[in-house]
């Protein structure tokens, strides 16, 4: 087998220096009952050309590049092409966690920038080197929260995307968070401010806001801080759609900040892998789950960089961590630190600019159905036929529509959330617009 | 000394200052298509409070700059790619790069998680396969592939076993945990709302057996076992502790990332586990990307299929579909459905090896991991004489008498070009250098850490120093990791004027 | 090799007592630092506290461990040592001195009884190496 670098003579050579006739030799200590005796029922090995036929075959059968207007959480993106330039690249590819920094510092330059660069896009003065993804993030900040009160309760916003929300409560049942979820107002589409006040009290750990929210609309983090903060609870602010940050303002009274980074050139893939931001106030910096990278000097003094701060990690504290989790997403916050090294300052910028021209032309032919302020999502009213037959005419036109809401919220079945982005052609979006219009 | 060191050189290597230290305003790396519909004023429409004035310290650099960066950082990293990574229990295999050109199909990466499920049938199909195929390897009778990692499968894990005594009527109360388990056991099992009570390995270094019959009782919802355990040692005694928890109406919990030793040798749902989770960066070649993604599916029995995470798959006519109507389900551990990127990868690795590859690779990697104890066992203390499977654990206990550590030696092997070992883990060896080849070592690669070592073994005795101040050769020099803890910088602020 | 002070009173878990009427400085052994290594963090509990024997009253971390520390005696936490959250540094140094973690005025000073002097704490070092 081609992945195996021996020969049959090695082999035997091995097995004589163990003192072994053969390779069974290997096991004979295992007890009989535990041994399988039969081949493993498998398909024999495939030549790389039948491996490579296989996944063509299996992407043939997923319709992909149309004009696709889904987002909700996974969004399209151009990638640029740099990023796959570097890394595939051996040495970060097929690298190891960076516990030996006399030989990763490549691993670990690179992610003290991508923790300085979602410092400064979020406004928060510590972010670690990234967690699974948004939605595993936010139990992270929830628990981080309820570490750092000593309170048990989340109040989280309906508008949180629902998945994450569905994560949150698997989370909460186990470690004993009680999850209350706070309602939002049937005009704007935003928060319910009233229902949030009712909600959070002296118990409560953490409010958890999105902005933009699932339905694409800004919230006023503002006074929903403002709500939490009063009663001693930390904000958390979740975000699913990365490049919102190039033109949005990072609220300065988030204490916590979960979110994730698709849209920096992490391809959708159909749901992962992705990589998630898990960022915070200095004053919280030590509650920080996940690895984090630091900057020190080697014994020649010269500026190096390690791991640090492990000591709140599984591998040492056991049962004590501040969470069990051990891998980082280290390739893939790479692509998006590529991503954000190519686009700069300006760059990002200008894409949430032509994110926001392109959503808003498509809005304007559309039935909005909420009033509040929007980036590149917004939920579109099919007041003429189901969003489903709507998505069906579409689809014959070679386009992929929304995503109908009625799965995640029953009293919005007659609407569908759609995403537009610099990758949106105009004669798609036109086409859009036909066919809401068309009886 | 140098002329023990066979495998490698120093070498002129780039330096490279940070991004915001080669930042310029101006410089662009990147060109957009032009807007083909009208501009949008921003503040006109999301109200100018919530307008940011910029990304205050951002970099702006070129293309140009931009590769070389990174092409400069790569350049600083060792990686599987370069030679051999020993680390007990991580597994550090070739990662196939048909691997990458099959998961970079455009059919694969564009397709949106929330596709309806007729225009999604090759992914479901994909997903389809891995899970059978991961229950055949494993012996058990249904996978998900949610989980984003190994210790997000444990967690799944956990709460699946919680889940299912819950539905008994009594979650119970505490997790039993060897002494000699990795660190994301018992901070699974703290996280799953549980209590840890750790178990002694006896004098084998295996799970004391008469002691577990003692401790299981109406309390204990499950034993996390790994298998072989960190020691590189099978517990041939797991049939047995299956039997002594499953009377008691508890599970045993596999920690599968040590799967790599069992691959068409055994089973684990044929010993007796009724839960488990396996590595895909481990076992199944996926690459480690400098520290992720990995993923970390988990495979149960029958009985436990009710309370996996949703959705699950079925096959109807019209094709594959996700099953939601899941009442007894965990819930989600995750948005959308796993890192499917990695799983494409995991499946073309299986698909390529086959039956016969798969149990090839494990023949292998335990004929590697012996040949190095035989090589070693000369030159190093060996704690616990059990036979190895796929990784052997030794201590620093014949250097410490020189004051060198299993730290030092670490380092000195850097200056040997190879990746040293596990440092000071499991726990319960002081000193201990756990070493695991894998299967995709050939014999000359072994042969030159084996010469490695001893020369390090020497250089203890007749040189201690040249160990102490190790590395001596690479670019940097031992990091100053007390400093970076006591005064954590974590990230780059501009000079103060 | 580190002297114990004769006059101080030790804990199994390697905490050491001085005690001046009724106040009780505490802190950890020579010992317990150099297991932990370099410390880099230290953490107590707030000042006005009540402290309980044999319970936590804060934590020590080093590169590569983390250890609870147990209070030796019971009472109200009157101060906390504010040198060591910029230095340390100064616990690996100095531990029964310049290093100490907090002052405690005492509640139940019979507790002292139950603690070992300075030759039974060397002993019981000797039967854990």
């Amino acid at each position: 087998m081609r992945y195996l670098p021996k020969s049959e003579a090695e082999r035997g050579q091995m097995l004589a220096a163990c003192g072994l006739a053969s390779a069974e030799d290997l096991f004979a200590h295992l007890p009989p009952a535990t041994r399988l005796r039969r081949p493993l029922a498998l398909d024999p090995g495939k030549s790389e050309y039948e491996v490579v036929d296989y996944f063509r075959a299996r992407a043939a059968e997923n319709l992909t590049g149309c004009p696709c207007f889904l987002g909700a959480g996974a969004y399209f993106h151009y990638r640029p092409v740099l990023v796959d330039t570097v890394v595939s690249r051996g040495e970060f590819l097929t690298s190891y966690t960076p516990y030996q920094a006399e030989i990763s510092q490549g691993t670990l330059t690179a992610i003290f920038e991508f923790q300085t660069m979602l410092c400064q896009l979020t406004g928060m003065d510590a972010a670690n080197a990234s967690m699974y993804d948004g939605s595993t993030a936010v139990p992270e900040a929830a628990m981080m929260a309820a570490r750092i009160t000593g309170r048990r309760g989340v109040v989280a916003a309906r508008t949180l995307h629902p998945e994450y929300r569905a994560v949150l409560e698997t989370y909460a049942r186990n470690r004993v968070l009680a999850v209350q979820v706070c309602g939002y107002c049937p005009g704007s589409g935003r928060l319910d401010l009233e229902d949030l006040e009712r909600k959070v009290t002296d118990g409560t750990a953490a409010v958890i806001v999105q902005s933009p929210n699932f339905f694409g609309i800004i919230e006023d983090l503002r006074a929903a801080a403002d709500l939490a903060h009063r009663q001693g609870a930390l904000l958390v602010w979740v975000f699913t759609e990365a490049v919102a940050l190039g033109l949005l303002a990072p609220p300065a009274d988030a204490d916590i900040v979960a979110g994730e980074l698709q849209s920096f050139a992490i391809a959708p893939s159909f749901g992962g892998p992705y990589a998630g931001v898990l960022a915070a106030k200095e004053r919280y910096m030590r509650q920080l789950p996940g690895r984090l990278v630091g900057e020190t000097k080697d014994a020649r003094g010269h500026r190096a960089y390690c791991l640090t701060l492990a000591a709140r990690e599984q591998h040492i504290r056991r049962e004590k961590a501040t969470s069990n989790i051990c891998t980082n997403q280290a390739l893939v916050a790479l692509m998006a630190t590529v991503f954000m090294t190519v686009y700069g300052k300006q760059g990002l910028r200008e894409l949430a600019e032509q994110n926001l021209a392109k959503a808003h032309y498509l809005a304007e032919k559309l039935p909005l159905r909420f009033t509040g302020p929007f980036f590149n999502e917004f939920v579109a009213e099919a007041r003429n036929r189901p969003p489903e037959a709507l998505n069906a005419a579409l689809l014959a036109r070679k386009l992929i529509g929304g995503l109908p809401l009625g799965r995640f919220y029953p009293e919005l079945a007659g609407s569908m959330l759609l995403c537009a982005t610099e990758t949106s052609p105009r004669e798609a979006m036109d086409a859009v617009a036909e066919e809401f219009s068309r009886e | 000394m140098s002329e023990r060191i066979r495998k490698a050189r120093t070498h002129v290597s780039q330096n490279e200052p940070l991004l915001f230290e080669l930042s310029s305003p101006g410089k662009k790396a990147y060109q957009l298509p032009p807007l083909d519909v009208p501009a949008v004023d921003p503040a006109a429409a999301l109200g100018p409070r919530n307008i940011r004035a910029g990304i205050e310290g951002f970099p702006e650099v070129s293309e140009v700059e931009g590769m070389r960066h990174f092409s400069r950082l790569a350049s600083w990293n060792y990686a599987i790619d370069l030679g051999m990574y020993p680390l007990g229990s991580c597994t550090m295999k070739y990662n196939p790069r048909i691997n990458e050109k099959v998961a970079a199909l455009e059919g694969l990466t564009l397709a949106h998680p929330y596709l309806p499920e007729a225009l999604a049938q090759g992914a479901l199909e994909i997903l389809a396969r891995l899970e059978a195929a991961l229950a055949e390897i494993t012996g058990t009778d249904a996978v998900t592939l949610q989980p984003a990692a190994g210790a997000h499968g444990e967690l799944t894990g956990i709460l699946l076993v919680r889940a299912y005594l819950e539905a008994r009527g009594d979650p119970r109360k505490k997790i039993l945990i060897p002494d000699s388990a990795h660190g994301t056991n018992p901070a699974t099992a703290a996280m799953a709302g549980y209590t840890v009570e750790n178990l002694r390995s006896n004098e084998r270094g295996m799970l004391d057996v008469e002691n577990l019959a003692r401790v299981v009782n109406e309390e204990v919802a499950a034993l996390m076992l790994t298998n072989p355990n960190t020691l590189g040692v099978f517990e041939e005694n797991i049939c047995r502790i299956a039997d002594i928890l499953h009377a008691r109406g508890a599970l045993l919990y596999l920690d599968g990332a040590n799967t790599n030793a069992l691959l068409g040798v055994t089973r684990p749902g044929d010993t007796g586990v009724d839960v488990m989770h396996l590595n895909l960066h481990k076992t199944f070649s996926t690459p480690h990307g400098g520290g992720g993604p990995g993923s970390g599916p988990v495979a149960v029995k029958q009985h436990l299929e009710p309370f996996l995470p949703v959705p699950r798959l079925k096959h109807t006519d019209t094709g594959w579909a996700f099953d939601y109507d899941r009442p007894q389900s965990i819930g989600r551990v995750r948005a959308f459905y796993g890192n499917f990127g990695v799983l494409v990868r995991a499946l073309a690795y299986i698909l390529a090896c086959g039956s016969e590859g798969l149990r090839q690779a494990t023949l292998d990697a335990v004929l590697n991991a012996n040949y190095l104890r035989q090589g070693l066992m000369p030159y190093y203390e060996m704690p616990h004489q059990a036979p190895s499977m796929h990784e052997c654990v030794f201590s620093d206990a014949r250097q410490t008498a020189r004051g060198v550590h299993t730290m030092d030696i670490a380092k000195r092997l850097l200056d040997y070009g190879f990746h040293p070992y596990t440092v000071s883990f499991p726990l319960i060896v002081p000193g201990a250098m756990m070493i695991e080849p894998t299967e995709s070592e050939s014999k000359h690669e072994l042969d030159l850490f084996i010469d490695a070592l001893i020369s390090i073994a020497r250089e203890a005795e007749e040189d201690p120093e040249r160990v102490l101040k190790a590395p001596h050769a690479t670019r940097t020099a031992r990091v100053d990791e007390v400093t970076a803890a006591r005064k954590p910088v974590l990230r780059w602020r501009p000079a103060s004027p | 090799m580190s002297t114990y002070p004769a006059n101080y009173w030790y804990t199994r878990e390697h905490e050491w007592v001085r005690v001046e009427g009724e106040i009780g400085t505490v802190g950890i052994t020579f010992h317990a630092q150099k297991e932990l290594g370099d410390i880099v963090y230290v953490e107590m509990v707030k000042v006005g506290s009540q402290a309980e024997m044999g319970k936590r009253i804060g934590e020590v971390e080093s590169v590569k461990a983390v250890s609870d520390i147990f209070s030796p005696v019971s009472g109200e936490v009157l101060e906390v040592n504010a040198a060591l959250t910029d230095a340390p540094e100064i616990l690996n140094q100095d531990p029964h001195g310049a290093g100490w973690l907090a002052r405690i005025r005492m509640s139940a000073p019979e507790e002292l009884g139950r603690l070992m002097s300075a030759a039974d704490y060397e002993a019981y070092l000797g039967e854990e190496t």
